[in-house]
């Protein structure tokens, strides 16, 4: 009696889930880009995500109550990231690949005139405590919001909001330093970071 | 030139741009799942003869094949789409891993899945 039920949901599941497949790959991607550095471990990483997303989709939708999968799949992929670091001792085996990056995703322009400075911002979110790089991934690669991100992190809103601060203010020492060894040379990332920590940019409530 | 100095959320937004996957990933992570039904298929095949007589085996085929089942029509449903869509991969020229690092990554997944699947010891 029930088998034709069954039949029917187990469909309905496969059609979420190749949609939640499509809605975020590039997320799931662009996080593991950003967050290993590396292409090859990217791709191993986005695969398995997905497998793990496949083997517990069902109970996933569950427990969700209907509010979106992104910040659990990126969760998965945090977890896997751990995994591989712990497995391996190790962190990013290089810096993030500015080339690549910079090259596929900018003008010819840009490049001309901001590659240096997106390098150096790149550069320093790289040297970030990992839950903090993790935060400003999810925030501006991924466009995540606060609610989000706390969830995929496994942390409450306000300790989120003020990882993300902490994550700014850091970077801004981070760029500083960079840019007076390289005796004030394109001088704008830090300006930017001043600027918009004195906006209250991605800051906790005060 | 000097333009306006951005706001910084704008220049991490610049930095941390998003990045389209290469479109083999798409194909290696619907393979895996394809492979994984395959294998699953055929491991119900050697159950059905060997083991099917006792009850107390049956779940491990029926979980096999309730995974196999939804990932065949889960693929069935993406390649449709993606037929549709055509590609989209930014990236697509580039040096990706190559067939054999990824054909052998994909018959280890399936290894590792399926034992996790039926079982086995």
């Amino acid at each position: 009696m029930s088998e034709h039920a069954s039949k029917k949901s187990k469909a309905q599941l496969d059609a979420e889930f190749s949609e939640l497949y499509r809605a975020h790959l590039r997320d799931v991607y662009s996080y593991a880009y950003y967050r290993v550095g590396d292409h090859h471990d990217a791709e191993d990483l986005t695969e398995q995500t997905f497998l793990q997303a496949y083997r517990h989709f069902e109970r996933a939708q569950r427990e969700s109550h209907g509010r979106p999968l992104r910040p659990w799949l990126i969760r998965i992929a945090h977890n896997l990231a751990a995994n591989l670091y712990r497995d391996r001792s190790r962190k990013p085996a290089s810096s993030i690949d500015e080339t690549t990056t910079v090259a596929a995703l900018h003008t010819t322009e840009q490049l001309v005139e901001g590659r240096e400075e997106l390098a150096r911002v790149l550069e320093g979110v790289r040297r970030l405590p990992d839950d903090r790089r993790e935060a400003l991934i999810m925030r501006f690669a991924l466009g995540m919001d606060n609610r989000e991100i706390a969830r995929a992190l496994g942390r409450s809103d306000g300790a989120t909001k003020v990882l993300i601060h902490r994550a700014i203010k850091q970077l801004e020492g981070l760029i500083g330093e960079g840019e007076a060894s390289s005796n004030g040379r394109a001088p704008h990332a830090a300006a930017a970071v001043k600027e918009a920590a004195q906006a209250g940019g991605g800051g906790p409530d005060e | 030139m000097s333009e306006a100095v951005p706001n910084f959320e704008g220049l991490l937004r610049e930095a941390l741009a998003p990045v389209e996957p290469p479109e083999d990933l798409v194909e290696r992570v619907e393979s895996t799942l394809t492979s994984i039904t395959e294998m699953a298929a055929d491991e119900l095949e050697a159950w059905e003869l060997s083991a099917m007589r006792d009850p107390r085996n049956w779940a491990r085929p029926a979980a096999a094949l309730l995974v196999g089942t939804t990932a065949g029509a889960a693929l069935v449903l993406l390649r449709a789409r993606r037929r549709g869509a055509g590609s989209t991969g930014v990236l697509g020229g580039a040096p990706w891993p190559s067939v054999t690092r990824s054909a052998e990554r994909t018959v280890r997944d399936l290894g590792r899945e399926t034992r996790r699947l039926l079982g086995d010891r």
